[in-house]
């Protein structure tokens, strides 16, 4: 029977190694099972670095604004009273519209009393599906340069990217809206961290995060430099499995910075990464 | 004429504040009556869109002058296309008093 999993890994820090684990810990599963990667950093995508360059083709990720037909409006101000984000003013002979501000909600359209308003689409980022190979497929969203509204690329992304097997969500660094759209549905979240007084705070911000939406996590210490105390006695005090320790490594470092993984590359390394795939399905009462 | 100051409070006495959508006042002057109102800005502390919800507000009040030290980009075209003129003062540390004084000897640059 197919595992059917859906894990996010996030951490609150930027640049903790939530990329790297999510590439290995994809790689390494989809050696045995089926696996999709989603790369919810909208705003830097950089998954697809870590496989063959390729010129996959993309969609579009569309969102509605609204459209004024100047006949009909009469003036009333009543859209503008309505938008709560300042995308529209209404000026003594016109309406002045300001669509990075606008998030979509089409209020402005129901609150028209002279049916002025339809709404229209427009494009603000895509969706990209490399198959890199039977068992790995990777879905990349892109927010557009100059957008706001990353959220309705993560939607897309892991709308796209829903297919049986596992499903692996790369976050970005914080504990925002995106943060929290690429949690929504996780069965489990692995908190990446690093032994540093930063790593540890942010850590303790992404975890308020996954406590409130009930996901259960584990963590993972990255760039480890054997002095994890602080980072453990957190996660003891609150229940939380350290599920593995990854070294502050030269070689590994080097790895990275060729653009490769280090699952791919050493068999050992492989094994980790397949049981830290194991320990979190048991981590959710998983087989 | 009716000019609006961005203040720090509601008084002609506060400070002129350095922001125009973020600021927590907007003290509109009646040349005319030479009658002064203070209004709280409701959208001071929005998450985003303030330029744009600040010049709605003057628009609603009929305002014919902003004076203020800055303005962004989708409040200036907002208030140009609603007729509202907006002149730049720059002195820092300024009460209202000081900005509407200014305004009347005529000599604020236009943005």
């Amino acid at each position: 029977m197919t595992t059917s999993m859906k894990i996010t890994i996030a951490s609150g820090k930027g640049g903790t190694g939530k990329s790297m684990v999510a590439a290995n810990l994809a790689w390494a599963i989809s050696q045995s099972d089926r696996v999709t990667l989603v790369d919810c950093d909208v705003e830097e995508p950089n998954l697809h670095l870590f496989f063959p360059p390729d010129d996959p083709e993309s969609t579009d990720v569309q969102v509605l604004i609204p459209a004024f037909d100047n006949s009909r409006c009469t003036l009333c101000g009543d859209c503008a009273g309505f938008c709560a984000f300042g995308a529209l003013v209404v000026a003594k002979d016109r309406v002045l519209f300001f669509p990075e501000h606008c998030h979509s909600c089409g209020g402005c359209a129901l609150v028209c009393p002279a049916d002025a308003i339809t709404e229209i689409q427009r494009p603000i980022g895509t969706v990209t599906t490399r198959d890199l190979s039977a068992h790995l497929s990777l879905v990349t969203g892109t927010l557009n340069e100059g957008e706001v509204l990353g959220v309705k690329v993560i939607q897309e992304a892991k709308r796209r990217a829903e297919k049986p097997g596992w499903m692996i969500c790369d976050a970005s660094p914080g504990t925002s809206c995106p943060v929290v759209e690429t949690l929504h549905g996780s069965d489990f979240c692995l908190l990446i961290t690093e032994s540093t007084p930063f790593g540890l705070h942010d850590l303790e911000l992404a975890y308020s995060v996954t406590s409130h939406l009930d996901v259960p996590v584990g963590v993972v210490i990255n760039r480890s430099d054997g002095k994890d105390e602080e980072v453990r006695r957190f996660c003891n005090e609150r229940g939380i499995p350290v599920l593995a320790t990854i070294p502050f490594d030269r070689w590994i470092a080097s790895v990275q910075g060729s653009g490769d993984l280090i699952s791919r590359v050493d068999p050992t390394w492989k094994e980790r990464f397949i049981a830290l795939g194991g320990a979190c399905r048991s981590s959710v009462g998983g087989t | 004429m009716k000019i609006c100051i961005p203040s720090r409070g509601p008084d002609i006495q506060d400070l002129v504040d350095e922001r125009f959508g973020r600021a927590p006042y907007f003290i509109i002057h009646d040349t005319e009556s030479k009658m002064t109102e203070a209004h709280v800005n409701s959208a001071a502390g929005a998450m985003g869109g303030v330029g744009p919800k600040a010049a709605q507000f003057l628009l609603n009040q009929g305002v014919d002058s902003l004076v203020t030290e800055r303005v962004g980009g989708n409040a200036l075209e907002a208030l140009k296309a609603g007729g509202i003129m907006v002149l730049l003062y720059e002195e820092k540390g300024s009460t209202v008093a000081d900005a509407i004084t200014a305004f009347l000897k005529g000599n604020l640059k236009e943005q």
